[in-house]
């Protein structure tokens, strides 16, 4: 197949490093990571923080309904006991310990208690020996000693005494408030069991929603009023529970079911109560998947985007760098071409000018030689000599047809338009090649339409042109092979000159690559500059240059030239 | 006819100018351009063949001076190479012809026949 007289080595375009020594792909890939990096990583590290941000607005957000409740249901339960415990401080205040020690008196006092507070369910007076002395209720326990209790030696000790919720009457849950009332250096105490399904009812009315759940634990860790989330009175809560403080507090814990959980807790002093409030984190979680969806969606838009942009921009960059790579070596490629023709056209010049004289001088003392032997009609040897200088005079013609070609060559070397005959201008290429053509046995033919008229055109420049072409032409044919030129006249204003070869033919996949600057398929003997400067050159002379070929069957290079320059 | 033969070549213009001789020219060989404008001095040549790359006064230059003193002297350039330059100053000088060596002498008594005799420029 044809291609360029001149190419650098072909590797499969993947793993190519091109004529430029650059890697582009290499390059590539470095633009396309690095620009990458340093858009997507502070734009990852913004979303990333402000989603945590945003987690802690919420959480914080969430955590102050539950301070609130707190608050309420601290206020709700101290005001409940306090009541409680400040109406038996007016009754030890109020009546003597003789006036208790009356049963009517003290039934009257319970049935009012009962009347105004309606949960409380005996009262007892209690010596300061620990034996019960009065009591009025549906339990009998007058008498009883509670000397051992520790609640008795707890509010003889501090003066008032709550205690944990315990199943008291008919099994309902029941706690014990007792004051103690100081009797000179004697004393004695005032107790009292509540009923708490009143109690447990403030705490159910505080809840805000039905997810929460709000209950008070006692310093054991023992459930003290119904919990919807985590059981019934006395049943011990199965959560971790760090001391309490007066100030109330919210931590994240995890259910024993394995659930998100925020709980709430603040101490009541005086009792050995805590209140728990518990929410689920997954309803503040829910909160957050709208914004997290659109966080989610708005930087998988802008990676995207920046991916795209990236990747786009950076294929231009590097294709845009390597043409003009190629075109800056194409160029300086040109150049050393066009000083490489220069130097080898005056080298020829001078080269011709010494030859000519001296053949000159032996072209004319030949010619003498026969002017002498022509008139000497009587030498034995006239025939023999002329028959010699006849040899040398064709020698001398042979060399000087071989300096001409060579000044020729050196001559148009400089662009000049003139005008010029096609057939003379392709017999001089021809003759370049001729010897090879006798070498390799081609068959080299030449056929001109009558009456071609002379073209206006630079005559260095269009040898160029067809010795490229023929070079590429000798090049795919094999030993034996054709080539046939023909010069035609399409219409009025061009002249055609169509160089077909019986050779190897193009491949379509390189067909659309052969003009191509580097492409070359004769490997390291090529520059893959030859077709593309030829096409330069034909381009600038005003002309078009065409290929058709088939795979094994043969070229045809067709270069069209118009009559005259613009 | 005569003819004046200007080349530093001494063996080339001597021979020629005894080959010339032979077909009936009267040809006279110097080999430098001083030598021929004595020559043209004494003398009138109808022709003047000169080669242009001489040591001393060049071609051109013998051509030019030869014209100022035998204006109506034809003159035929006969060289191993020209350049470019060169060869469009020798064409403004309306030289009738412009040979290269080596050449068939058959062409150069054409032209010298043509150049003398039609005082020709072609």
């Amino acid at each position: 197949m044809t291609v360029s007289p001149s190419s650098s080595e072909r590797r499969p375009d993947h793993e190519r490093t091109n004529p430029t020594g650059m890697n582009y792909s290499r390059i590539w890939r470095w633009a396309v990571l690095g620009t990458a990096t340093v858009s997507l990583v502070p734009l990852l590290i913004m979303a990333g923080w402000n989603l945590v941000q945003f987690r802690k607005a919420l959480a914080a957000e969430s955590r102050v309904p539950i301070h609130n409740l707190l608050a309420n249901a601290k206020q709700s339960v101290s005001m409940f006991l306090d009541e409680r415990k400040s109406a038996l401080n007016f009754i030890v205040e109020d009546n003597s310990l003789e006036q208790l020690s009356d049963p009517e008196r003290l039934s009257r006092l319970l049935h009012n208690l009962k009347t105004s507070l309606g949960d409380v369910v005996d009262l007892g007076v209690i010596g300061s020996d620990g034996v019960q002395r009065y009591y009025v209720g549906p339990y009998n326990l007058g008498g009883r000693n509670y000397k051992d209790e520790s609640w008795f030696r707890e509010v003889a000790l501090r003066g008032s005494y709550i205690s944990d919720v315990f199943l008291g009457f008919r099994d309902f849950p029941h706690i014990v408030i007792a004051v103690r009332q100081d009797l000179g250096r004697d004393f004695f105490i005032l107790r009292t069991t509540i009923d708490t399904q009143k109690f447990n009812a403030i705490l159910g009315n505080l809840h805000i929603s039905a997810a929460d759940d709000t209950f008070l634990v006692n310093q054991e860790g023992v459930i003290q009023t119904p919990s919807r989330l985590f059981g019934g009175v006395l049943e011990n809560l199965s959560l971790p529970l760090s001391p309490a403080r007066n100030q109330s507090e919210v931590v994240e814990v995890t259910s024993p079911a394995g659930k998100d959980l925020l709980l709430g807790s603040v101490r009541l002093d005086g009792t050995p109560f805590t209140i728990l409030v518990i929410k689920e984190s997954a309803l503040f979680l829910g909160l957050q998947q709208p914004f997290i969806g659109e966080l989610a969606g708005f930087l998988a838009v802008s990676v995207v985007v920046i991916l795209l942009t990236i990747l786009r921009v950076s294929t231009i960059m590097i294709r845009r760098i390597k043409t003009a790579d190629e075109h800056r070596i194409q160029a300086l490629h040109e150049i050393e071409y066009t000083n490489k023709m220069a130097t080898i056209g005056r080298l020829a010049a001078g080269v011709a000018h010494e030859i000519n004289n001296p053949l000159a001088i032996i072209n004319e003392k030949a010619g003498l030689l026969r002017d002498i032997y022509d008139r000497a009609t009587d030498d034995p040897r006239r025939e023999k000599v002329l028959k010699n200088v006849e040899s040398i005079q064709k020698s001398v013609e042979r060399c000087s047809k071989v300096t001409n070609r060579l000044l020729g060559f050196a001559r148009h070397l400089e662009v000049r338009f003139e005008p010029i005959e096609p057939e003379p201008l392709i017999r001089e290429v021809i003759g370049f090649l001729e010897k090879e053509a006798q070498y390799r046995n081609l068959a080299l033919s030449l056929n001109a339409a009558p009456e071609l008229p002379a073209i206006i055109s630079d005559r260095g420049q269009l040898q160029q042109v067809f010795l490229n072409i023929l070079n590429n032409a000798f090049a795919a044919v094999s030993d034996g092979g054709r080539i046939e030129i023909n010069i035609t006249r399409p219409d009025e204003d061009h002249v055609a000159v169509a160089i077909g070869d019986n050779g190897v033919g193009i491949p379509p996949e390189h067909m659309q690559r052969i003009f191509e600057p580097f492409f070359s398929t004769k490997g390291v003997k090529g520059t893959g500059l030859g077709l593309s400067i030829t096409y330069g050159i034909v381009q600038k002379l005003g002309g078009a240059i065409e290929v058709t070929s088939r795979v094994g069957e043969g070229t045809v290079f067709t270069v069209t030239l118009p009559l005259r320059q613009e | 006819m005569r003819v004046l033969l200007v080349d530093d070549e001494e063996e080339f213009v001597s021979t020629l100018a005894e080959r010339l001789e032979l077909r009936g020219i009267m040809a006279e060989a110097v080999t430098s351009g001083f030598e021929a404008l004595e020559r043209v001095a004494q003398t009138e040549y109808q022709v003047v063949v000169l080669d242009l790359k001489m040591a001393g006064i060049g071609g051109l230059d013998t051509l030019r001076r030869i014209r100022q003193m035998r204006p109506e002297s034809s003159f035929i350039i006969l060289t191993g190479h020209t350049g470019l330059d060169e060869f469009q100053k020798v064409q403004e000088e309306g030289v009738s012809f412009h040979l290269m060596k080596p050449l068939d002498i058959e062409v150069l008594i054409e032209k010298i026949r043509t150049a003398g005799g039609g005082k020709g420029e072609s």
